[in-house]
């Protein structure tokens, strides 16, 4: 599914990913953790297309497909989605319509027509009360004061109407309480199927309590230091990254 | 890397779509202004004498008075021997009765504006008034209106039916004395919209009425007089456009509205006049005022405008609160790209007792564009219990654009409650990759983004315009990013 070989990329003028490999298959569910500052965002951002990010080598092609040749418009989609460590308010557009209009532009690149306004309405509030999100927040504005975690229901919200192939989710479960994470962690797993792969970023091995991942990753200095599987990820609860820092400046 | 602001400022690159010319015969006075064109103009017209007199009163004022110089916006001095103070379709020397008999290009014109007469007229609850350049064309729907006893007609042709109204309350709302381009207007309108609604009656459908300004060299004067008998509502949509033209074209109307006891007008403009093109050539100086008198208490007066055009506009709806207990409001939006410049706001003048009013402006700058607002807050010792909220919301797009707000407050009240909130804020870059990761284009991102800014204003137009408005913003922001 997705296939980044060799992945440089800099903003401002400096390198923040160096050389970085990674390869998800078709089906599966990674996480990748990795200290502060180390660049999962700006993997999950270049992804995405985000233009602040300068691709300075390397390839990212999701079956097969180049996607760095594609506008973010393009890739979404193409059935890329990014769900934000941080979702960005945009005061009075109803949350309804942006979702609505996001439906509508991955029908329109399938050639397909408009979705009915009633068949909209009736698949959105079956998805919010999957997520246990109140049927208020269609008619809020996009992410117009909602608390951090109705925030990151919200970008789950998203994902669940888009249905897309490639999910990558930055730190969705910071912020959550134990609730808003199993509602989450449910809704993510009622995306997985054979079809689609998921991206999970965060830092808490309690996500992938909920969620089992298939493979675990640390992302350290730019580069994925250390691949293995859930174990992984109980040893870096216990040990930190100290130890692979060194592994891998040694 | 394609900073924020380049790619903003790329997304302002908007066509102008109104602008056709209508090749059609004009009865076009020469250029000029003296007592003898006053004269020709309302001969012309075939007004009675107190009409002649009232415009050479106002012309002898206006010799005596000089351009306003303070408003936030630059003009080259604007030669007033230059325009024309008259220009009327050829086909006005026997008056259309019915639409059957409008000039069929005329009528063409029409729907390239999006204004299909015949379809409007099919449309339920819609009745249109059309001004083309000085004289009214056609009215639709009299007919229905006059069963309920609604006068809704040109300006001229109220001053031939009705002159006893015309006479009691033309220029009691906005004397001819008001300001330059008011006792110009005086002096010179040519045609117009006029509004009587009766004693308790509620205006059954609303009224609009289309501006154009079509000849060159012509500067179009119209007058419109809305007056609100007790107990009464109307609402009422004026809608505005013209064609490109590399000159600039003065446009100085006086809209006077009077709601009495009880009576409520609701006012709507979705104002879209040639703006100039991408270097600021051409486009039409906006010059115009409009006040409303809430004369009788509990009276209400709303005024909602959508402004996207215009090379220079200068323009502040304003509501006299002379009842105990009436009610204005304001809710704006002025959308200034390219060389534009707007220089907007309004006037609450608080007198009766319990007045309160409410002031909702949203001001978008583009391109090179200076977007100011300009608001006077004013409450008189004896309107006690007097209370006004303003909110004023800017949007910038790039960084070449300039916001301005002037909140003026002249309160002689202790009691009075006045509260003043303003913001300035960009489409950040963060917004617009957001919406684009969903899959919207960037230019549907901005519009989107544009219009959630708007939407507590657009709440406010009524449904069909509001519609309307929405497709005019996304129009002048065609290419603002991208
Ligand atoms: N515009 C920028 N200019 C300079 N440095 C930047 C810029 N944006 C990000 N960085 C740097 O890039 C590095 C990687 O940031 P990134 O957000 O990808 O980290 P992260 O792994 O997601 O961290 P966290 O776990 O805290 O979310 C950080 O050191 C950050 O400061
Ligand atoms: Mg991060």
């Amino acid at each position: 599914m997705l296939d980044i070989k060799n992945l440089s990329a800099s903003v401002g003028g400096a390198e923040i990913l160096h050389d970085l490999s990674l390869s998800v298959g078709t089906g599966e569910v990674h996480a990748i953790m990795g200290p502060n500052g180390s660049g999962k965002s700006t993997l999950a951002q270049v992804i995405a297309g985000r233009d602040d990010y300068e691709v300075t080598g390397g390839s990212v092609t999701l079956d097969g497909e180049d996607l760095l040749d594609l506008d973010p418009e393009e890739r979404a989609r193409e059935g890329v989605f990014l769900g934000f460590q941080y979702p960005v308010e945009i005061p009075g557009v109803n949350n309804a319509y942006l979702l609505k209009a996001a439906v509508n532009a991955q029908r329109a690149h399938r050639g397909l027509d408009e979705i009915d306004a009633f068949e909209f309405l009736k698949l959105a509030k079956e998805k919010m009360a999957l997520l246990g999100m109140d049927q208020k927040f269609l008619n809020r504005g996009v992410n117009e004061g909602f608390s951090g975690g109705e925030k990151k229901r919200n970008e789950i919200l998203q994902m669940a109407m888009l249905e897309p192939r490639l999910a990558i989710l930055d730190e969705t479960d910071s912020g959550l309480d134990i609730d808003a994470l199993k509602a989450v962690a449910h809704g993510v797993n009622a995306l997985r199927s054979p079809e689609r792969s998921i991206v999970l970023v965060t830092h808490y091995q309690r996500l992938l309590d909920y969620i089992q991942p298939d493979h675990v990753h640390v992302l350290s200095g730019g580069k994925i230091v250390r691949s293995g599987d859930k174990t992984l990820a109980t040893e870096l609860e216990e040990r930190g990254y100290d130890w692979l820092k060194e592994a891998a400046n040694g | 890397m394609a900073t924020e602001s380049e790619e903003l400022e790329s997304l302002v690159n908007r066509r102008y779509e109104h602008g056709f010319v209508t090749d059609i015969e004009m009865d076009t006075l020469p250029p000029g202004l003296n007592e003898d064109v006053i004269r020709a103009i309302s001969a012309r017209k075939n007004e009675p004498e107190f009409m002649l007199e009232w415009r050479l009163k106002a012309y002898r004022m206006w010799l005596q008075m000089r351009e306003p110089e303070w408003a936030h916006v630059h003009y080259p001095p604007i030669d007033f021997d230059a325009i024309s103070y008259f220009a009327a379709p050829k086909s006005d020397a026997d008056r259309p009765k019915s639409l059957d008999e409008v000039d069929p290009k005329l009528l063409e014109t029409y729907d390239k504006l999006g204004i299909p007469l015949h379809e409007r007229a099919r449309l339920a609850g819609v009745a249109v008034d059309a001004v083309f350049d000085s004289v009214s064309v056609a009215t639709t729907f009299k007919e229905k209106l006059s069963e309920a006893g609604v006068i809704f007609c040109s300006f001229s042709e109220a001053v031939e039916n009705h002159p006893e109204l015309v006479r009691k309350y033309l220029g009691s709302v906005v004397p001819q004395r008001d300001n330059y381009y008011a006792a110009l207007n005086s002096a010179v309108f040519s045609d117009g919209s006029f509004v009587y609604v009766p004693k308790g009656v509620r205006c059954p459908m609303e009224l609009s009425t289309y501006f154009r300004i079509n000849s060159a060299n012509t500067g179009q004067f119209e007058r419109t007089l809305i007056i609100a008998d007790e107990g009464s509502y109307v609402s009422y949509l004026e809608g505005c456009t013209a064609p490109m033209r590399d000159e600039n074209q003065l446009h100085a109307a006086v809209v006077e509205l009077v709601a009495l006891k009880d009576a409520e007008i609701k006012y709507s403009t979705v104002q879209n006049w040639y703006p100039g093109d991408e270097e600021g050539k051409g486009g039409i100086y906006n010059f115009v005022t409009k006040r409303g008198d809430c004369r009788g208490a509990n009276s209400k007066i709303s005024w909602t405008q959508v402004e996207t055009g215009s090379a220079i506009t200068w323009k502040y709806p304003s509501c006299i609160l002379r009842g105990d207990n009436s009610v204005g409001e304001f809710y704006s939006v002025a959308v200034a790209n390219n060389f534009q410049q707007a220089d907007t706001g309004t006037k609450m003048i608080h007198i009766g007792k319990n007045t309160s009013s409410t002031i909702v402006s949203k001001g978008i700058s583009a391109g090179k564009a200076q977007n100011a607002y300009r608001g006077l807050v004013k409450v008189m010792p004896q309107a006690d219990g007097a209370r006004n909220h303003t909110q004023c919301d800017s949007l910038l797009i790039g960084k070449e654009c300039g916001a301005h707000t002037f909140p003026y407050m002249e309160i002689k009240n202790q009691g009075a409650k006045v509260e003043h909130e303003a913001t300035t804020s960009k489409i950040s870059a963060d917004q617009l990759f957001y919406c684009r990761q969903r899959g919207l284009s960037e230019e549907d991102a901005v519009n989107m983004i544009v219009n959630g800014f708007c939407k507590e204003v657009f709440n406010e137009l009524p449904m069909e315009f509001a519609v309307e408005a929405q497709a005019l913003l996304n129009v002048s922001l065609e290419g603002a990013v991208g």
